[in-house]
């Protein structure tokens, strides 16, 4: 079987090591990413938008822009790929890993934090480390976007409410001077403390090889 | 003491004397567990019924020799006055533990009803008195039964109860047969041995017996687990497993029940058990649909009826089980699905009112049912004729334990690498614990045949086993939960921000999971969800505008805001009714919450009234099955938000643009209103120099100060209005300010006096729903809104709180 398969089996390896997925989940996500690429070896934004089951999801362009994110590609950098490899993908893929009995308190803390992060950079989409008013707003409305009869203003109100609970939240003792800027990465963790994130943010990735639910692009 | 008013009252015969007696010493007996208060409260509850007995006095019987003076015909009342009587007594001690809580902390309610059943039992067996006839067979599965279910299905967590389907379903279905089967037969083998001097009991009766004892009923472990919040995966399993595994207890015990008659049986026989275990299975479910489709449809043309609203709901879900029930599929399926089917669509289409009664009586339906059948377990324990072999007992007691930790173990590892969130040891051992056995499983031995040749052996041994569980396991449950510290989860998070990142996270997975292609529940969700917006919302809902979980929560956030503003500072403005503080007020006007058409009204309380049960549905997913969901958590949690908002708001510390030019008193005026009305009208009176459309600005700029307390009512303006300006125009407010304020004052009272009752916790559903009539009242035209959603004869007549506020409202 190693042999039918296009790219070398060590490749693989090293993708296992970085981002914990096992052998069998990583050949599917392959499988996956060269339906969606077209058999080339990236991935551009376009090649996203297409996926026709994407097209109902209200955040969809927050989703898509996440791939090529490069904060969340575990290294340190800004700014964003104008198209991504396999690589970049599976990196991205990672965050979604549901603990298993075998994690610890600590892997899951820090799998946790993983995936604030990953939230926090998606609503965070100028990098600066803070969610600002602005783009506090932007991602309810684009959460209401498919609700219909709600209009902006509705979402704007939420947001603001939101942002004031936040901000009450965190700065409990502000001063009638001060001004919250916006959600630090610190305030975003406070505010979903109670959330179970590392049992809730996840996606049972397949193990079987043959994998029945590829069959639609 | 009570020994004394027994021996004098001895030589009555009558019964309801005898009961009453009963009332009398059980009530001094639970006394003495009790601290001093209950003493006079429960007497003087009791007393009325001193005028009971003569009650029958002026109705004297024709009779044909002289005309009596005092006849009675207590055979023509018997059932259900002895009835009657049983309830008051169950009710009453309940009303007795409750007064100490803390005896119900560590001992569940159901050790207590036992307990006190085994006193009453107690004394009927000393003064030789025979247990009442009252649990038969019929009685128990056509009237107890259905109420307890329907209970359990109602008020069924929804989501977590879906994301966990396969589990559920495994435990219950897969598991009770495990338990049943392994029991069944190792009890037969145990019956091989001469030594026990059982060795007639034969296969069928060990598996009859066997599929009795499998029914786990986790009342006790599910109030523990409640309290410790325990994580939601293991609560809504034994949630889950509890309710269903009566369905197939049921089932197997009919089928047994059956098979116990028969002299042979074949291996066709085994097969078509099986058959028709999937057809009473499946056809109890299609009918529980349909059933709550029905009602659900119903629903939706009950708006003329309010008064008989609620009544659907019991109806249609008891038809459904009654049918279920005549063609001997599972009724207990039916009914449960039927509540679950019709729960969501129902409480859309009723009132708010009409859905806090359904609430109210399924509770108190259950609770009785429940109450009385742990109660008459404590009775028949003492009264009935036991025949006790140690041997049996010991081992049903030894199997039981065994074969569930067993069974969890065996299951758990077969479902846990199809499970995302895998199950821990921990988790296993309180699934495994949580096993305790309790109605369901003294009910059906209880109602035997008498064609078994050892059913007293049975009942004796399953009373040994529901004792057990419910006092061992029951009252050792909440130390060992605690101790192992089973992974625990916040349950009570209601922030609107969680509400976001939830949503968020859930349109992230499901996009992700398109994107790589595969389709988890998220995916199944998502349909559904799709299907049911685009044609069943359409068909069972009267209005069926899809709302976002988001925003009706921020609904429900501001409208408690806004109920605690009034609270707070209603009271102030009418106490200073001077002109000053009118012209100052129509500065206020500015305020949105005051920026009301009719129209909007109606449709925001419309609204409003609707999304304050999603809401609620999903905040109260854990139940308590001895008591009302209550939204006191959420309740706290806004109280403390707004306190603190209170404190700590600034609308300008809050903002778009940093540099804006406003003065810092100016700023903390235009806050003020969210805080004490009172200073802010000092502060005003005392400041007359602000310009006004500095004022209007500052306060009127939504979108800066956007606090929960202000503005979040114009928000909801705009929600159904949405022509309306981004920045509504301060000027346009003026004109409604008069008639709005003359309308504040006149719901101030109402809307405060429910709020001292909120601190009554065991109310909470009561006081809210009486909150929003309050809140409901605050608007001119009483009988204006939402003429076809809400009936104005019940409004006038119906509610004390209604009357209250319009003869206040015409007082001012």
């Amino acid at each position: 079987m190693g042999a039918t398969q296009t790219r070398p089996e060590p490749q693989y390896q090293d993708l296992v090591e970085d981002t914990g997925f096992s052998l069998e989940q990583i050949k599917n996500l392959h499988k996956r990413f060269e339906q969606l690429s077209g058999n080339a070896d990236t991935i551009s934004r376009e090649n996203l938008e297409r996926i026709p089951a994407l097209a109902n999801n209200p955040i969809k362009t927050q989703i898509i822009e996440a791939f090529f994110d490069k904060r969340n590609q575990h290294g340190n950098e800004l700014g964003s790929y104008e198209a991504i490899g396999f690589k970049e993908f599976l990196m991205v893929m990672s965050h979604f890993r549901p603990p298993t009995l075998r994690t610890t308190e600590e892997e899951k803390e820090a799998m946790r934090e993983e995936k604030v992060r990953f939230l926090f950079n998606m609503h965070d989409t100028d990098g600066d480390g803070k969610i600002t008013l602005q783009e506090y707003r932007r991602v309810v409305e684009e959460l209401l976007s498919k609700s219909g009869t709600i209009g902006q203003e509705a979402a704007r109100a939420i947001a603001d409410a939101a942002m004031l609970e936040v901000a009450s939240t965190n700065v409990p003792n502000m001063g009638p001077d001060d001004f919250y800027e916006g959600i630090t990465f610190e305030h975003f963790q406070q505010i979903l403390k109670g959330l179970e994130m590392e049992s809730r943010m996840h996606i049972r990735f397949l193990d079987a090889s043959a994998a029945h639910g590829f069959c639609r692009k | 003491m009570e020994r004394f008013a027994l021996s004098v009252e001895k030589t009555k015969t009558w019964v309801f004397c005898m009961i009453f007696l009963l009332l009398c010493c059980t009530t001094g007996k639970c006394e003495l567990k009790e601290p001093k208060p209950t003493d006079s409260g429960i007497f003087e509850t009791v007393k009325p019924f001193d005028s009971g007995i003569e009650e029958p006095q002026p109705f004297p019987e024709e009779e044909y020799g002289n005309l009596p003076v005092f006849t009675m015909d207590y055979a023509r009342i018997q059932i259900p006055f002895e009835f009657t009587l049983w309830v008051l007594l169950a009710s009453f001690s309940k009303i007795g533990f409750h007064i100490y809580q803390k005896i119900t902390i560590w001992i569940p309610e159901s050790c207590l009803l036992i307990a006190i059943g085994l006193i009453v039992g107690a004394i009927m067996h000393s003064v030789k008195e025979e247990p009442p006839a009252v649990l038969t067979s019929n009685v128990f599965f056509l009237y107890m039964l259905p109420p307890i279910i329907l209970d359990s299905g109602y008020f069924m967590p929804t989501r977590p109860f879906f994301e966990n389907i396969g589990t559920v379903l495994w435990y219950a279905v897969v598991g009770t047969l495990w338990n049943s089967i392994g029991i069944g037969l190792s009890l037969f083998a145990i019956c091989q041995f001469e030594l026990f001097e059982v060795q007639d009991i034969n296969l069928q009766e060990n598996l009859l017996f066997a599929s009795i004892i499998s029914a786990v009923d986790p009342v006790a472990a599910l109030n523990v687990f409640d309290d410790v919040g325990v994580n939601e995966q293991i609560y809504i399993v034994i949630f889950g497993e509890g309710l269903f595994n009566d369905a197939v207890t049921v089932v197997l015990y009919s089928m047994f029940a059956f098979l116990a008659d028969m002299p042979s049986i074949s291996s066709t026989d085994v097969f078509l058990g099986v058959a028709r275990f999937l057809v009473v299975g499946i056809g109890g479910v299609l009918f529980g649909v349909l059933f709550g489709f029905v009602a659900a449809f119903t629903s939706r043309f009950t708006s003329r009826v309010r008064e008989i609203e609620p009544l659907f709901v019991f109806m249609f879900s008891y038809l459904a089980y009654l049918v279920a029930e005549l063609f001997a599929i599972s009724s207990i399926m039916a009914i449960i699905t039927c509540a679950i089917t019709m729960k969501y669509y129902v409480e859309e289409n009723v009132s708010q009112r009409s859905c806090t009664t359904i609430r109210h009586v399924v509770k108190m339906l259950a609770t009785v049912s429940e109450t009385l059948i742990f109660f008459f377990l404590g009775v028949v324990t003492i009264t009935t004729d036991h025949e006790w072999n140690w041997a049996y007992v010991m081992f049903t007691l030894l199997f039981a334990f065994l074969w569930r930790g067993l069974g969890i173990l065996v299951l758990t590892q077969i479902v846990n690498p199809l499970r995302t969130i895998r199950f821990s040891l921990k988790d296993q051992f309180g699934l495994a614990y949580g096993g305790l056995r309790g109605a369901i499983c003294f009910a059906l031995a209880f109602t035997l045949g008498d064609n078994i040749n050892r059913k007293n052996l049975f009942v004796t041994a399953s009373i040994a086993l529901i004792l057990f569980t419910v006092f061992v396991q029951g009252i050792s449950i909440r130390p060992i939960v605690e101790y192992i510290k089973i992974r625990r989860t916040n349950k009570d998070l209601n922030t609107i921000n969680v509400e976001i990142h939830t949503r968020t996270m859930e349109h992230l997975i499901c996009g992700v999971e398109d994107l790589c292609g595969q389709w988890g529940h998220y995916y199944w969700k998502d349909k559904f969800k799709k299907f049911n917006d685009r044609i069943l919302r359409r068909i069972l809902l009267r209005d069926n505008t899809a709302e976002s979980s988001i925003v009706s929560l921020y609904k429900k956030l501001e409208l408690q805001n806004a109920i605690e503003l009034f609270d707070t500072s209603m009271g102030d403005i009418s106490a200073v009714p001077s002109i000053v503080s009118l012209s100052d007020e129509k500065k206020e006007a500015t305020r949105p919450k005051k920026k009301f058409k009719t129209g909007d009204i109606l449709k925001m309380h419309d609204i409003l009234a609707k999304n304050m049960y999603k809401i609620r549905q999903r905040t109260t997913a854990f139940t308590n099955k001895y008591s009302l969901p209550d939204d006191s958590r959420t309740r706290e949690i806004l109280i403390r938000r707004h306190a603190s908002i209170r404190r700590s708001l600034r609308a300008e510390s809050f903002r778009e643009q940093p540099a804006q030019n406003i003065s810092k008193s100016l700023r903390y005026y235009s806050l003020q209103p969210g805080g004490s009305l009172e200073s802010a009208l000092s502060l005003r009176r005392r400041s007359p120099a602000i310009p006004e459309e500095d004022l209007l600005r500052s306060s009127g700029a939504s979108p800066r100060s956007s606090s929960r307390s202000l503005i979040p009512m114009t928000r909801l303006n705009t929600i159904t209005e949405q022509t309306s300006p981004k920045e509504p125009p301060a000027a346009a407010a003026h004109p409604l300010a008069m008639e709005n304020r003359s309308s504040l004052r006149g719901r101030k009272a109402p809307v405060a006096t429910p709020r001292r009752h909120s601190s009554n916790r065991a109310d909470e559903d009561e006081v809210f729903s009486e909150n929003q009539a309050g809140a409901e009242e605050q608007h001119p035209p009483p009988q204006g809104w939402v003429p076809e959603n809400r009936d104005p004869g019940l409004n006038e007549a119906g509610n004390p709180l209604l009357r209250q506020s319009s003869q206040r409202s015409w007082r001012t």
